[in-house]
C-alpha cells in the first residue's frame, strides 16, 4: 500500500543506489565561527555596549590627536586672554591664566586615560599571575596567599594613597603606584574563582595526565578560558583608576600643574563655577562620558561573554 | 480509542547567528487514552523540542513555530494564549524532566510544590492540598511521608527527587504526561525503581505517557508504541513489536544494530552507523538519513520520501518502499552498482 | 594470561572533606591486568570507579597501595622519572565537550602532547605527525586549524583518542568514553578502540556503567560498590553466573532492547539508596539493600574470595 500521489515525474534510474566508494565522510557543514567571533558578534549587536565603544574611540582619537594640531599649547600662560567664554579662537574657552581649555582637556583626558589604563594593566598582571596560583593549588597555598591579600584589602586604600604620596613625590608614577598597592587583589580574587572552577574540567586534566606542569596548565589551558571575567573586571577598572586619579588630584595630591588632569582640572574649575562654568563643564562632561562609556561597554561585554546572564 | 492529543504538521526554527536551525520539520502524531508512546532519537534529531513545543516551552525567540497544530483535547494549544496556556501546564499535562536536581526549587519544601499546583489548579483548601500532597507521596513510594513533606529537595536523593517530580506531574490527574528523559541522570539500579514505579501507575491511573528516551531498552520496557525521530523528522513508528522485530526504516534497523546485545559474542563486530548526523541549519534536501544510509539511492539524495504505511500501526519515510525500488530491475543495477 | 603488564595493590584513594570526615572514594582495590588484555571496571555513580582511574594515573596521589606498570611501582619513582611513565598511560575522558579546551585548535591540542614530550622536532613535523594521527581515528587531516566546537561529539571523542595515542602510550584508561555519545556513534568509537587495541596492542581499563557495552568490550570485568571491588571474573563469566547479589540487581535492571525478553524478566529492583561513602555500613558495604542479608552480614565484613574457578566474589554466601 503506497500514498505518493503526484508523483509522476520520478525516473526508474532515480533508484539506483549511490556509489560511496569515493565518498568523504565527517564533513563540516556550519560555516567557521570561533568562540571569539561569537562573542564579537554578540557584542556588535549590542547597541548600548556598541555606543559605549565609540564614544571610547571619538574621546581616545581627540585626547592622541587634539593636542598635535591644536595652534594652542597647554602650558603657556596668556593672562590677557584668561577666563575667555567658548569663542571659535578657543572652542572651550580659556582658564585664568588664559590657557586654552580645549587643548588641556585633551591633554588631561591623555593623562587621565593614561592613568586609567596603567593601572588597570598592573592589576591584570599581579592579578593573574597571584589569582592563578592560588585557584591552581588550593589548600595551603591558596589560604596563606588569601589570607596576605585579605590583610591588604583590610588596610584604607584612600589612607594607603595618602600616605604614599607624602612619603615620595605626588607625580603620576606614584599616584599609580599608589593605586596599584590595593586594585589588584579584585582581579585576583575573580581569577582564583575563575580558575577554581576550571581546573577540574577535563580538558585541564587530559594536559594534567600528558605531563604538562602547572604554568602551562594555568597560563595556556586555564587563563584564555578565564578571559571572560577577566575582560570585564578590565574594562570596570579602568573607569575607576580615572576616577580614583580624578578624586585624588580633586583633593590637591594628584598631578601637578601645568600638567593637567581633568581631576586637577574639575578642582580648578570648581573654584570659579558661578563664573566661569566652562571650566568645570568640559572636564566634567568628558569624565562622566568616559565613565558611562567604560561601564556599558563592560556590561556588553559581560552580557557577550555569558548571554545567559542577560535576561 | 479517543486521541488525547494530535499533533499535526509541526514545524519549529531556531534563529542563530550564521542562520535558522531548523529543528522540527512537519511532525505529525497522536497519542491515544491511556497508551504510552515513546520517542526515541539523537541528541539532535528534535525529540525534546516536540515535547517543549507541546508544552509551549519554547522560548521564542530564538525559537519559532513555524506551522502546524498541537490539538489536546480538540484545542488547539498553540492558539492559547500564555495565561491559559499556564492553566493547561501542570494540570491537563504533567511533565517530568531530566536532571531531578535542578527541576525541583531548592528553597521551598517539597509538600509546598506539589501542593502549589493543586492550589492554583483544582482550587483546593490549604489543608485538603495537604492530605493530597501526602497521598500522592505514598503513591510514589516515598517513606513517610507525613515527615518528608516538610523537607527541602536537598533532603532528597536523585532517585527520591524524580519521584518527587513525578508526584508534582500527577497531582492535578493530568490525561497526558511528558516524561523528558526521566532517567538518564540516574543510575541503573534506581532507573528501574523509576521504571517500575512509572509502568505501575500508568496501570492505575490509565494516564497517556509521551516518553521522550535515547534508550532503546527503556523503550522495549515500558512503552507501547514507538516513534522514532532523526534529525527532526519522524523516520519511522510502529508499535514496539513493529519496531523491535520487524524495522524497515534503515537508520532504525541501524541504531538496533550498533547495541551490543548481552548474548554477544566478542568476536562478532558492532555494525555502527557510520559518519555523524546532519546539520540542520542546512538540512539536507532529500532524506535526513541519506548521507549515512548503506541503501541509499539517488532518489534520496534529492525527494523527500513521503510516508508509506504498512499496516495500522506501522508507516515510514523511505524511498526503499516505493514499488520502483523494490523491482527487480532496480535490485540488480542496485548489485551492479555495490 | 602470562606476567601481567598492569598491578594494583592495595590501592586507596581517601579525600578529606572537612569536619574531620573522610570520603573513602578507592578502598583498598587490587587488581591486575596482562599486556593487550581490557579489564572492565563497573559499578554506579558513587562507588569511586572514575576515582580509582584517575588515582591510577595520578591525576590524584593515592593514600596507600602500589601501581605497578611493567614490574616498576610508579608511586615510588622521582617526579622526573615519571614523566618518562606519562607516556606508557593515557586517558581517554567522558564528556568529549569538556575534555577539549574550546580555545586552541585541534593542531595545537594534539600538538601539546608531542611538545610536553619533545616529540616533534620542528613545526611542520608537529603538524604532519598531528595530521598523521588524525588519519588513524577516521577524521580529516585537514580538520587541524579547527576548534572542537565545530566538530560533533562522535568527532571530539575520535580528537580526545588521538590526543592520548599521540605520546605512544601501551596502557589506556577508558573513562566512560562513550556515555556522553548518542547511540549510533557509541558502536563507531568502540570499534575505533578495539581495531586500535589490535594494531598497537593497547592495554586497557574500561570504565563505564554501561554494562553491555562493558560485557562486550572486556576480556574481564571488576563490579564496585562503594569504594570495593564486589566481584571479579572473566566477562562470560560473570554474565553468565553472577556470584555477589548486587551484580546480579545490576545485571537484571539493564533495560534490553528487546521487548519479549522484557515481558520475560523477573526483575530484581532493589530497595533504596546508595550509601554515602563519608559513612559506609558496617561488615558487607551491600547489607542495607540486599535483598539476602543476615545478622553476619552486618558483623562481618566479607573478602574477596574464589567462588568458582577464576571467579572472585566478596559475599558470606556466594
Amino acid at each position: 500500500m503506497n500514498n505518493d500521489t503526484n508523483r509522476g515525474s520520478i525516473r526508474p534510474e532515480q533508484f539506483q543506489k549511490i556509489d560511496r566508494s569515493n565518498y568523504v565522510f565527517e564533513r563540516i557543514e556550519r560555516k567557521r565561527l570561533t568562540a571569539w567571533q561569537d562573542i564579537r558578534y554578540r557584542l556588535v549587536s549590542n547597541k548600548l555596549a556598541m555606543t559605549g565603544f565609540y564614544i571610547m574611540c571619538v574621546v581616545l582619537l581627540f585626547a592622541i590627536f587634539a593636542p598635535m594640531i591644536s595652534p594652542h599649547d597647554h602650558f603657556t600662560n596668556d593672562l590677557p586672554n584668561a577666563n575667555q567664554a567658548p569663542s571659535w579662537q578657543h572652542l572651550f574657552g580659556t582658564d585664568d591664566l588664559g590657557r586654552d581649555m580645549f587643548e588641556r582637556t585633551w591633554k588631561g583626558a591623555q593623562i587621565s586615560l593614561f592613568v586609567g589604563f596603567a593601572a588597570a594593566l598592573i592589576d591584570l598582571i599581579i592579578g593573574i599571575i597571584y589569582g592563578g596560583i592560588m585557584g591552581y593549588y588550593g589548600g595551603k597555598v591558596d589560604e596563606a596567599m588569601n589570607r596576605f591579600a585579605e590583610i591588604i584589602y583590610a588596610i584604607p586604600h584612600l589612607l594607603v594613597t595618602i600616605l604614599l604620596l607624602v612619603v615620595m613625590e605626588p607625580s603620576l608614577t606614584t599616584i599609580i603606584v599608589a593605586m596599584s598597592i590595593t586594585g589588584w587583589i579584585n582581579m585576583a580574587w575573580i581569577v582564583r574563582g575563575q580558575i577554581m572552577q576550571l581546573k577540574n574540567q577535563e580538558y585541564a586534566l587530559a594536559s594534567k595526565a600528558l605531563g604538562a606542569g602547572a604554568m602551562r596548565i594555568i597560563f595556556r589551558h586555564l587563563i584564555p578560558n578565564a578571559m571572560g571575567p577577566i575582560l570585564v573586571t578590565l574594562t570596570l577598572t579602568v573607569p575607576s583608576a580615572i576616577f580614583t586619579e580624578a578624586f585624588l588630584s580633586f583633593l590637591g595630591l594628584g598631578v601637578q600643574s601645568p600638567v593637567a588632569s581633568w581631576g586637577t582640572m574639575i578642582n580648578d574649575g570648581v573654584k570659579s563655577m558661578t563664573l566661569y562654568p566652562w571650566r568645570l563643564m568640559f572636564p566634567a562632561l568628558f569624565l562622566s562620558l568616559m565613565m558611562f562609556a567604560f561601564n556599558v561597554f563592560g556590561d556588553g561585554l559581560r552580557d557577550a561573554f555569558d548571554p545567559k546572564l542577560k535576561k | 480509542m479517543k486521541k488525547i492529543l494530535d499533533v499535526k504538521n509541526l514545524s519549529v526554527s531556531f534563529h542563530v547567528y550564521g542562520g535558522e536551525v531548523q529543528a522540527i520539520r512537519d511532525v505529525s502524531f497522536d497519542v491515544k487514552e491511556g497508551e504510552a508512546v515513546a520517542i526515541v532519537g539523537e541528541s539532535g534529531s528534535g525529540k525534546s523540542v516536540t515535547a517543549q513545543t507541546i508544552m509551549r516551552l519554547i522560548q521564542t525567540p530564538p525559537g519559532k513555530i513555524k506551522a502546524g497544530e498541537v490539538l489536546l483535547d480538540g484545542q488547539d494549544l498553540l492558539k492559547l494564549s500564555e495565561k491559559e496556556m499556564q492553566k493547561v501546564r501542570g494540570n491537563k499535562i504533567g511533565m517530568i524532566f531530566q536532571d531531578p536536581m535542578t527541576s525541583l526549587n531548592p528553597t521551598m519544601t517539597v509538600g509546598k510544590q506539589i501542593m502549589e499546583g493543586l492550589i492554583q489548579h483544582q482550587s483546593l483548601s490549604k489543608g485538603a492540598a495537604k492530605t493530597r500532597a501526602i497521598e500522592l507521596l505514598k503513591m510514589v513510594g516515598i517513606p513517610n511521608p507525613e515527615t518528608r513533606i516538610s523537607q527541602y529537595p536537598h533532603q532528597f536523593s536523585g532517585g527520591m527527587r524524580q519521584r518527587v517530580m513525578i508526584a508534582i506531574a500527577l497531582a492535578c490527574n493530568p490525561s497526558l504526561l511528558i516524561a523528558d528523559e526521566p532517567t538518564t541522570a540516574l543510575d541503573v539500579t534506581i532507573q528501574a525503581q523509576i521504571l517500575q514505579l512509572m509502568k505501575d501507575l500508568q496501570q492505575e491511573t490509565k494516564t497517556s505517557i509521551i516518553l521522550i528516551t535515547h534508550d532503546l531498552g527503556i523503550v522495549a520496557d515500558i512503552c507501547d508504541r514507538v516513534i522514532v525521530m532523526y534529525a527532526g523528522q519522524i523516520v519511522e513508528t510502529g508499535t514496539k513489536h513493529d519496531i523491535f522485530h520487524n524495522p524497515k526504516h534503515p537508520y532504525t534497523q541501524g541504531l538496533l544494530k550498533s547495541l551490543p546485545r548481552l548474548d554477544q559474542d566478542k568476536n562478532e563486530p558492532l555494525v555502527p552507523i557510520f559518519g555523524s548526523p546532519p546539520d540542520l541549519i542546512k538540512p539536507p534536501q532529500g532524506c535526513g538519513f541519506c548521507a549515512r544510509c548503506d541503501e541509499a539511492m539517488h532518489i534520496c539524495e534529492t525527494e523527500s520520501p513521503e510516508t508509506t504505511v504498512l499496516s495500522d500501526t506501522h508507516a515510514l519515510r523511505c524511498w526503499l518502499q516505493h514499488p520502483e525500488a523494490k523491482r527487480p530491475a532496480s535490485a540488480g543495477a542496485k548489485e551492479a552498482s555495490v | 594470561m602470562s606476567k601481567p603488564f598492569i598491578e594494583i595493590e592495595g590501592l586507596k584513594k581517601h579525600f578529606d572533606i572537612g569536619n574531620h570526615q573522610i570520603l573513602k572514594a578507592v578502598d583498598d582495590i587490587s587488581f591486575s591486568i596482562g599486556k593487550g588484555e581490557t579489564l572492565g571496571l563497573v559499578g554506579e555513580s558513587g562507588c569511586g570507579k572514575s576515582t580509582a582511574g584517575r588515582t591510577i594515573i595520578r591525576l590524584y596521589e593515592p593514600t596507600a597501595g602500589s601501581i605497578k606498570i611493567d614490574g616498576t611501582d610508579v608511586t615510588k619513582v622521582s617526579k622526573s622519572q615519571f614523566k618518562a611513565y606519562r607516556s606508557q598511560m593515557q586517558m581517554v575522558f567522558q564528556d568529549p565537550y569538556a575534555s577539549l579546551n574550546p580555545r586552541m585548535t585541534i593542531l595545537d591540542i594534539i600538538g601539546e602532547a608531542l611538545d610536553i614530550h619533545g616529540l616533534a622536532k620542528s613545526k611542520a613535523e608537529r603538524k604532519r605527525r598531528v595530521e598523521e594521527l588524525l588519519e588513524i581515528v577516521g577524521l580529516n587531516g585537514e580538520h587541524a586549524s579547527r576548534y572542537p566546537h565545530e566538530f560533533s561529539g562522535g568527532q571530539r571523542q575520535r580528537i580526545g583518542i588521538t590526543r592520548a595515542l599521540a605520546v605512544q602510550p601501551q596502557f589506556m584508561i577508558l573513562d566512560e568514553p562513550i556515555s556522553a555519545l548518542d547511540v549510533s556513534i557509541q558502536a563507531q568509537i568502540i570499534n575505533l578502540l578495539i581495531d586500535l587495541q589490535k594494531k598497537m596492542g593497547l592495554t586497557y581499563l574500561f570504565v563505564a556503567h554501561d554494562l553491555s557495552m562493558v560485557k562486550y568490550m572486556s576480556d574481564r570485568v571488576a563490579v564496585m560498590y562503594l569504594g570495593k571491588i564486589v566481584e571479579l571474573a572473566k566477562s562470560e563469566d560473570l554474565y553468565a553466573n553472577p556470584q555477589h547479589p548486587y551484580t546480579k540487581a545490576l545485571l537484571s535492571a539493564i533495560p534490553v532492547p528487546d521487548p519479549d525478553f522484557e515481558a520475560g524478566k523477573e526483575r530484581i529492583v532493589l530497595k533504596g539508596d546508595l550509601p554515602s561513602p563519608v559513612n559506609p555500613p558496617s561488615g558487607c558495604p551491600f547489607r542495607t539493600r540486599c535483598p539476602a542479608a543476615t545478622e553476619r552480614c552486618a558483623a562481618e565484613a566479607p573478602m574477596l574470595r574464589e567462588t568458582r574457578p577464576g571467579h572472585i566474589a566478596a559475599c558470606h554466601y556466594a
